[in-house]
């Protein structure tokens, strides 16, 4: 079986964790082998944070700089940090919607340009999907449904090789039932804008 | 039911590194379990104090890491299966129960847990707690993978039950928060019952008996060297004349690398799970079959000392390396692309890794430092601190804890920490050693932990300086984890004593205590500035809870704040106190995120212009 290192990245609070869980979840139902490896801690305190995932074949769970086929971030800045773990062969799927750096909100530092960040990524790997995930989730019902957008927007590309339906199974088992509903349609919003962006 | 509880072998479940150690614990039939929280340890016992709600497993959060390990010392030796487990630093504070006990072993089965964290990621240094197994005696097992940890729990038990002796269990974070499938076994029961046996001669280590026993804890190291050698956890994978001796998640590294080297059945691998004693015969025979060998290990030569040692006796001259300039290194954590690049140096082969892109024209991305939270107490104790001590020249000792994140500015309020409880005690130091002010900060559960011995010195030797006890309710840092002086009925839990500050620092002797509410600015100024005056120990409480803690219980009324049009855009609050829920508008004047804001009201009392108002619902 085939090896895909898949790296997201996120900022504390956007949920990043519960997204790596659902893709976990659907690699169980796909059958295919997989191990994760996330860093928290200061995640609460404002800090980044990061899940790297590695299904198939190898055993390692992290992944070195410059080996991921496939980075995911939550938030634009986060995703442009990130891009010293991809190569030219790397797809990239953005959220193009800012969380300002607490020194950016108050004055004391600048938020890079979210058009350039787009422009450099595009022009250094493989390709990079960008949707403006924060809008969507509202559009679904919930800002707190921006990782589960971001899912929909990554299973659209194909880069990862799961059908739709097994993640949306994955997202009914592993999300409470009460959000079902608005994750569900977050999915599938997500799902959409990957395939017009 | 608890997730962790579910009897339904051979089912499989994606969890933590924690979680699964906290389910082989389960599985193994462990009966009495103690701890104290700290990274990357604290969601096994998180999980273990859940359980134990719900089973008949005893589970205490101790006082410290000494405390926790003399407590399940005694059940250990009442015939009850005992888990121990703390981060890496934490055997640091239980070294001097482990080093006795492994002399007078135990009569049920005791795991210790050291959590080691290769590269810091949330600790004070990164050291390799191996070490303490061959400078206590103590068989070492070491999993590789989240999977094993689980597996290995079980096992471990059964190895101190068959040489009474404790066992380390050390993992590192890569384990402990990693994410894997986990097939579950079958649940073991569990006698929870203990009696002592009075046993002088093991027991009661004064001199001449403790002279047997070290005779006893060295035959017991031979017979389990015999059992290391028999090992499952000791294997050899693959074959080939290139040798690779590694442990823990190296492993996997190493195995990947073998694979995308191209150097399958040309390089075997000899992974050392059961890694104190380490396998002799064994690490002998492997030798004996290889050209070169390459030790991968994160962290100290711990093996790759040993490996040469045993190749010295056996007289293989054979290359053997793994730390220096041009391999690898004592620093930080290992990863698949550095293994592979020091193997194919080593072994000389060819190979081209994927080259990350170049950022080099990438503009500069503003970094997001972790800060303390919206509405965090801390945040005005250390506000009020500095106003009052404005004119001073002061060192302020802090230690281990949110509040350690003060030494960041605009706060800048820390400058010497090394470990749990050094506050007091080098406030002890500095107090004497120079005529600056010495004002430190200490967290409650840190206090309990060790800094009341640090202040009972301080009053013996009537040292001068004022300790801040910031009683926030909680031990925060870790996930929010009882203390001795929390009400535990905000758990649901009723049963338990507990241990008034205030109480306890007047028992211990200081003259001059004080309490302040940090969100009362003005007061808390004044209260604080008395302290400061007092010559000799002062102590102020500064009592507020947890933010996030609070706001889960619901302990607070939540009433976000507001900047009027009356600000005069002085920033003060931006740039004194610099709470999260700021930030400039789009006319680039101060506002207020009344998503995050809890009300805590301490911007609004040092604005100039008192612009900063509640919000009218």
């Amino acid at each position: 079986m085939e090896t895909t290192r898949l790296i997201i990245v996120a900022v504390g609070g956007q949920g990043n964790l519960l997204a790596s869980k659902v893709l976990g979840e659907a690699a169980l139902i796909a059958g295919v082998p997989v191990r994760m490896s996330e860093i928290h801690g200061m995640a609460q305190r404002g800090g980044v944070v990061e899940s790297a995932m590695v299904f198939g074949d190898a055993e390692s769970s992290i992944i070195s700089d410059g080996e991921a086929d496939i980075l995911l971030g939550f938030e634009p800045a986060e995703t442009l940090r990130a891009l010293n773990r991809c190569s030219q062969d790397t797809r990239v799927i953005t959220n193009t919607a800012p969380v300002p750096p607490f020194t950016v909100s108050v004055g004391l530092g600048t938020y890079p340009d979210v058009a350039q960040i787009k422009q450099l990524i595009q022009a250094k790997t493989a390709g990079l999907v960008a949707i403006d995930a924060m809008s969507l989730a509202r559009e679904a019902g919930s800002p707190m449904s921006v990782n589960i957008v971001l899912l929909g927007a990554l299973i659209q590309t194909g880069a990862l090789g799961f059908d739709r339906d097994v993640v949306e199974e994955a997202v009914k088992r592993r999300v409470k039932p009460a959000f079902q509903d608005v994750n569900l349609k977050a999915f599938d919003l997500g799902f959409k804008a990957a395939a017009s962006a | 039911m608890h997730k962790l509880l579910q009897d339904c072998p051979g089912e499989k479940i994606m969890l933590l590194g924690n979680e699964a150690i906290a389910r082989g614990a389960v599985e193994a039939g462990v009966a009495f379990a103690t701890t104290y929280p700290g990274t990357p340890s604290s969601e096994i016992s998180l999980n273990l104090f859940q359980i134990s709600q719900e089973t008949d497993l005893y589970f205490e959060y101790s006082t410290n890491e000494k405390v926790a390990l003399e407590v399940a010392a005694a059940a250990a030796n009442s015939g009850l299966r005992t888990f121990c487990m703390m981060k890496h630093v934490g055997l640091n504070v239980a070294a001097d129960p482990l080093m006795t006990l492994a002399y007078v072993g135990v009569t049920a089965g005791m795991v210790i847990l050291s959590a080691d964290d290769p590269a810091m990621f949330s600790s004070q240094n990164e050291q390799d707690n191996r070490y303490y197994a061959k400078f206590g005696n103590l068989p070492m097992m070491e999993p590789s993978s989240v999977a094993e940890a689980k597996d290995m729990i079980k096992d471990a038990f059964e190895l101190s039950e068959s040489l009474k002796q404790p066992v380390l269990l050390r993992t590192t974070t890569r384990i402990n928060h990693s994410n894997a499938f986990v097939t579950f076994g079958e649940i073991a029961p569990k006698n929870t019952q203990g009696r002592f046996e009075r046993d002088p001669h093991r027991c009661v280590t004064v001199p001449a008996v403790s002279r047997g026993l070290h005779v006893k804890v060295l035959e017991k190291m031979k017979d389990a060297a015999r059992l290391s050698d028999d090992s499952s956890y000791n294997f050899v994978q693959g074959e080939g004349p290139l040798g690779i001796i590694t442990n823990g998640v190296s492993f996997y590294y190493a195995a990947d690398a073998v694979k995308d080297l191209g150097l399958t059945g040309r390089a075997k691998i000899l992974r050392l799970g059961f890694s104190n004693p380490l396998p002799e015969k064994m690490i002998a025979g492997f030798l004996a079959g290889c050209e070169k060998v390459l030790v991968v290990e994160e962290g100290e030569p711990f093996m790759e000392e040993a490996v040469k040692a045993i190749a010295q006796e056996q007289g293989i001259t054979i290359p053997i390396k793994g730390k220096s300039d041009d391999l690898f290194s004592r620093l930080f954590e290992y990863d698949p692309a550095m293994v592979r690049k020091h193997m194919a140096a080593f072994f000389n082969v060819e190979f081209t890794p994927k080259t990350a892109v170049d950022t080099s024209d990438v503009p500069d991305i503003p970094m997001r430092p972790p800060n303390l939270c919206s509405g965090c107490s801390h945040r005005a104790t250390f506000y009020e601190v500095k106003q009052a001590a404005r004119d001073m020249d002061v060192i302020c000792p802090t230690d281990i804890g949110c509040y350690t994140l003060g030494f960041l500015p605009p706060l800048s309020t820390g400058d010497f920490v090394i470990c749990m409880g050094s506050s007091v005690s080098s406030s002890c130091g500095f107090s004497k050693a120079t005529d600056q002010k010495v004002v430190s900060f200490v967290g409650d559960s840190t206090f309990f932990h060790s800094g009341i011995t640090g202040l009972v010195n301080a009053v013996f030797n009537n040292h001068n300086f004022t300790l801040v006890i910031l009683e926030n309710d909680i031990t925060a840092m870790t996930g929010h984890q009882p203390h001795p002086g929390v009400d535990m009925e905000r758990f649901g839990l009723s049963g338990y004593g507990r241990v008034d500050i205030e109480k306890l620092v007047r028992a211990l002797g200081v003259e001059h205590v004080s309490i302040i509410k940090p969100f009362k600015v003005k007061k808390s100024i004044d209260t604080i500035k008395e302290a400061l005056a007092f010559n000799g120990v002062s102590v102020i409480i500064s009592q507020e809870p947890c933010a996030l803690y609070a706001k889960s219980l619901k302990l607070r009324k939540i009433r976000p704040f507001v900047v009027s049009d009356k600000c005069a855009d002085h920033r003060d609050c931006i740039t004194t106190i610099a709470c999260p829920s700021f930030y400039l508008d789009q006319d680039n004047r101060v506002a207020i995120d009344a998503n995050t804001c809890v009300g805590c009201a301490v911007c609004a009392q040092i604005c100039p212009e008192n612009a900063i108002r509640p919000l009218k619902q």
